[in-house]
This record gives structure tokens, sequence and C-alpha cells, in this order.
């Protein structure tokens, strides 16, 4: 049995739907990872899972038990919020021991937990400090210490790692990994940011308008999107918008301003004049100074820009296209601005969309 | 400060100084000079303090009024009358006005607006008129009894005037603004988030009031608490007309000094032991403001 089970959850304000017939679930241990743009309806569907809004329709079950009509006090679930929330008239010990004492747990024990909680997020020292006396790294580890002390079902992560700077958030994504893996707790961690989400969590759900779009492992999300929206949003990638032709000998795109039609891989099975776009992942072209296949698409270098590790090349092909592509290592060394090169890709690398 | 330069600065620090020292001390050392004076009949009615004699200048003082504020335990008891009173009346603006104010904290845009307008609405209309209205409504022949009578719920007029009921009712409706004004401001700047984590956690609401909203609002309940006990203590229109026989204020026997006695003395030496004795918990909330604000 799935740890949480959300059916049919929809919740508006005022005229509009900001969570709209969400249907999800979360294994047990799992690290879950909900990704979408700003406004998608993310947070709302964190807030609803914390309880601290009520659905309009649908249903949660956590670890079994309807928590739909709960208030967040009686929900086995605790939340990090993105700007922490930490109690600023209490030292860090004390706002790691602020649910412990809501359940009237014994001092000796919230001493002991408190501690092993400072070690977990390696805080051994700070127990006297005042909030405002902390770094923004260092709330954030008060947070999640103080989300983590009650070893709640399900941890609620609202973009944990927003507020820090980008060397720290790096680091800190490898320490949330390791965190939970040791606690065995179930994170949930909402993000807009695609990388982050990608690299964390081993399962990730894709929102946009209020709706999830397509929930699956990073690799999948990453190499077979649903909709031109998730291949859109998460990582770059080239799109080209045509008509099928359901060829004799393999499927084709046909797309307006193209001589040839673009070849398609060989499963794709859709009718005939279907429209359809045709997705390819930057890293997936090849460049080549002669042309590599039988489809292949002149065009001339426009910039190349090196990031360590590999480099980013804008293509304008001859159709007045613009492409990136990726090239690992040094490959692009000998390539000039303005140089004519040939693109292709295998056809099965790309991905069909039709919506 | 860059910018303001050395003479900017002195005038930006000196103006507030010069302003209390004008309308503040200057006033106050008046009055302890007239309370170290002796009365006597004229313009004005007490002794110089200086006087000029053949011999030079010779200094007239005498703590005689303030042994009289000793002795005679009128003074104490009115002392204690008023602070009992101001005390209550505090007590009871926090109680009534905390849940005022948390509810116009936490209502939307206009509605907020509408509602803070309706606390201040009362200032636009004098003091005194309003302290008036409420003798016409808490007279044996008045609103409320009349009302009371025709409902059937009484059959001989309530007595609701001048008794300590009508003074605490009247402190308390005059200051209860006081008390809302700061503690709303205390309320709309707390972080809704944290009465979320709070709940989060495992805290019921009351839990949550007690453990997170009445520590951190504090400063507005020590601020709200000073403004009504301060001016409590020294009212004098308000057990003046709702009051009875048996109320005692320092305000009323300070009035009473000054104006039926014609004592300025005494009542001087009165203001000057009322100012010191404000001064002690003006003092202690003040340092605790300042620490919450260090915090």
């Amino acid at each position: 049995m799935a740890l949480l089970e959300i059916t049919g959850l929809s919740k508006g304000f005022g005229s509009t739907t900001a969570v709209e017939e969400v249907s999800l679930s979360i294994e047990r241990g799992a690290f879950f990872a909900l990704l979408g743009p700003s406004g998608c309806g993310k947070t709302t569907l964190l807030r609803l899972i914390a309880g601290f809004e009520t659905p309009d329709t649908g249903r949660i079950v956590i670890d079994g038990i309807d928590v739909t009509k709960l208030p967040p006090y009686l929900r086995p679930v605790n939340m990090m919020f993105q700007s922490y929330a930490l109690f600023p008239h209490l030292d860090v010990a004390g706002n790691i021991a602020f649910g412990l004492r809501q359940e009237r747990m014994d001092r000796r024990r919230i001493a002991v937990r408190v501690e092993e909680m400072l070690a977990l997020v390696q805080m051994e020292g700070y127990a006297r400090r005042r909030p405002h006396e902390l770094s923004g790294g260092q709330r954030q580890r008060v947070a999640l210490a103080r989300a983590l002390a009650k070893m709640p079902r399900l941890l609620l992560l609202d973009e944990p790692l927003a507020a820090l700077d980008r060397r720290l958030r790096a680091e800190t994504r490898v320490e949330l990994i390791g965190i939970q893996e040791r606690v065995g707790i179930t994170f949930m961690v909402v993000t807009h940011d695609q990388e982050e989400a990608l690299s964390m969590a081993a399962q990730v759900a894709v929102m946009n308008r209020g709706r999830l779009i397509q929930t699956g492992a990073p690799s999948e999300i990453y190499e077979r999107p649903a909709t031109r929206f998730v291949a859109n949003f998460v990582g770059e990638v080239n799109l080209f918008d045509g008509r099928l032709i359901a060829g004799v000998a393999s499927p084709a795109l046909a797309v307006e301003g193209f001589d040839k039609p673009i070849p398609l891989p060989a499963h794709t099975h859709l009718l005939e004049g279907t429209t359809a776009t045709l997705a390819v992942r930057p890293e997936k072209l090849l460049l080549s100074r002669a042309p590599a296949a039988e489809f292949a698409l002149a065009a001339t270098v426009s910039s190349i820009g090196y990031f360590g590790g590999g480099s980013i090349v804008h293509l304008a092909t001859g159709e007045g296209r613009a492409l990136k592509a990726y090239l690992s290592g040094v490959a692009a060394g000998s390539l000039r601005r303005g140089a004519p090169v040939w693109v292709s890709w295998p056809p099965e690398e790309g991905v069909v969309l039709t919506q | 400060m860059t910018g303001l330069g050395r003479i900017g600065r002195l005038i930006f620090i000196g103006v507030p100084f010069l302003w209390l020292a004008v309308f503040f001390l200057l006033p106050f050392l008046i009055v302890v000079k007239i309370s170290l004076a002796e009365s006597t009949i004229g313009i004005p009615p007490y002794t110089p303090l200086v006087a000029h004699q053949v011999s030079g200048l010779e200094l007239h003082a005498t703590l005689a009024n303030f042994g009289l504020i000793a002795k005679d335990d009128l003074y104490l008891r009115a002392y204690l009358g008023s602070l009992g009173n101001a005390a209550l009346a505090t007590a009871l603006c926090l109680l009534i006005g905390y849940p005022i104010a948390y509810a116009i904290a936490r209502s939307q845009g206009s509605v907020r607006q509408i509602l803070l307008f309706l606390i201040i609405l009362p200032f636009w209309t004098s003091f005194l008129i309003r302290v008036y209205a409420w003798m016409a409504i808490l007279e044996p022949q008045g609103l409320l009894n009349q009302f009371l009578i025709a409902l059937g719920l009484i059959s001989t007029p309530l007595p609701l005037l001048n008794n300590q009921f009508s003074v605490e009712l009247g402190l308390v409706y005059s200051y209860l603004p006081f008390m809302i004004l700061p503690l709303y401001g205390s309320l709309s700047r707390l972080d809704p988030n944290l009465v979320e984590a709070a709940g989060d956690l495992g805290a019921r609401p009351s839990q949550t009031f007690l453990g997170v909203v009445l520590p951190l609002t504090m400063p507005g309940i020590a601020a709200g608490s000073l403004l009504v006990l301060i001016p409590a203590i020294g009212e004098f229109v308000i057990p003046e007309l709702l009051g009875g026989p048996d109320t005692l204020m320092i305000g009323k026997v300070l009035w009473d000094e000054f104006f039926n006695n014609r004592d300025w003395p005494v009542a001087a030496a009165v203001a000057v032991v009322l100012v010191a004795l404000l001064a002690v918990p003006l003092l202690a909330a003040q340092r605790f403001l300042e620490r919450e604000r260090a915090a």
C-alpha cells in the first residue's frame, strides 16, 4: 500500500482553480519531487496535504487513514516552510523541541531527541542560538531538524533550497539525499528548479496549471516527456511542429518550410495528417562537415558557449530555424562562428508529442 | 548620515530634545517649584521660591506639602484607588481588545480598513461629550434603564450611574482604542507561517496561541497596556462625571486641591508624586520593549 494516496483532489480560490483533479500515489520511503513553474498549484497541493487548505473535492489518505478532514495538528505530516518559519522567540533547541512538547513528551527524551536532530543536521553547539543569530544555511538546517524531530510519516519540503546561494544549494542537495536515506522518512519536495528535482528525487511529478501532467523516474521525464510542456520545462529541447506522414517505409513529419519530411521513430503509430511535435534533446544532435545520415539539415554556427565539460552550440538552419546542440568535452573546439555544418540525429532519439 | 554633516546631525537630534525640554521638562520644573512653595492668598497663590531681601537672595523651599501627602491617608487611598481602577480597566481593555485586534488583523483589505476606521471614529467626537452621553445612557431615567423596564426585565431602575461600575465602564470605553491599535500593529506583523508551523508541529489552536501568538505580540500588549494604564491613573473627567461619592481617584483629588481649595503647592506636590509613580511602570515597559527590539 502506498504511503500517500491522493484521489481526484481539486481546490479553487474564487474563480481560479489552483489544483484540478489531481490523483497521485507515493510509495513509503520515496524521495518524491513535485516540479512545476510558479503558480502551477504545487504549493497549494502541498498545503492541502499538510492540512492548511481544505479541498473542494477529493480525498487524501496517509498510511491508510483518510486525513482529508483532519486539522494540521492531527496529521502525521510535517512541513519545512520555504521561509523556514522558525519561531523568533525560541532558541534553536526550543524550535526543534516545539513539536515534541505538544505531544507532552518526557523532558529527558526531548533533550535526547534535540541532540540527535542537531547532530543529524550538523548543528551541534548551536542549541542556544536564536534564529536571527544564524546564517541562511544554518536556519535551513534548523528548519529541517524541527520538521524531522517528530519523525513524521511524510515530510513536506516547500522549495527547501530556494533561499540558499548557488554553491550551498548544490551541497545541501546532496546532504538532503543523505539525510533522507538515513531517517527513511518519505520526502515530498516542491520545486520549480528542474535540475533540483531530477537530481534529488527518485520519482518526479510535473505539474502545470493545477494539473498533474506526468509522473515518473527523472530519466523517464527527461527522455520520454509526455507533453510539449514537459519537454520544454524539463531541460532544453529542439521542437519541430508538423503533420504526420505515415509513409510506406517509415513514419515522418512534414514541417512547413522543410524540403524533406523529418524521419520519426519507427514505433510511431499515429494517423496520417495528425498534427504532432517532434522533440529532440540538444545532446542527441550530431554535427558533421558532410551529411551523416539520409536526413540532415544544413546549418551555420551562430554562437558557441563553453561551460566547462562541454559546450552549447547555437545553430541556424537553412530554413531559418534556431537549434541547440550540446557537445561534450572539447568537441566544439574545431567549430568557428559562421562555419557551415550538417545537423542530424538518429530518428529513434526523437520523441513525438501530440499535446 | 554622511550627507547631513555635523550641523545637520545636531539639528536632527536637537529638535526633539528641544521640544521635550520646552514643552515637558520646563513645565514640570515649574510644577516642582510650586510644590516646594507655601500657599498664600494672592496672585499667584503661592510664595516665591527665591525672595529678594536686603541681605541678598534668599531661598524659600519647604517639603511640607509632601509631608502632608504622606501623613493624610486620603492621598494614599486616592493613589491606590486610581491604580486599582486603572489596572482593572487595563486588564479589561486587554481582554476585550485582543480578540478585536486579532479579528481586524486577520480580515482582508477593505474590510480591515473599515474596521480600523470604526476604531478611530470615536475620536472625531469630543471626549467630554462622549462621557456625557454615557450619563444620559446610565442615569436612573436614562436610555438603558428605560429600555430594560420597557422589556419588563426590571421594575425599578438599576443604579448604574455614579458608582464604581460606571467609572470602570467609562475608563474601558474611553481607552479601548489605545489598547486595540498597538495590539493590531503587533498582530498584523505576525508572520502567518509561524501560526501554520505551530499547527503543523502538532499544536492545537489554544497551544499555538499561548506558545507562539501571545509571546510574539508581547510588545503590542506592553505598549497598549501602558497607553491605557498611564492616562487612566491620572484620569479626572471620568471619575468626576461618572463617579460617585465613594469614587476616590487621584486626578479628582488634584482637581479639588487646585480649583476648590486653591492650594496650588499641595496640588503641585500631588502631581509630582504622580509623575514619579507613573515613571516606574513606564521605565520598566521601556526596558522590556528595548530588549524585545534587540532580540
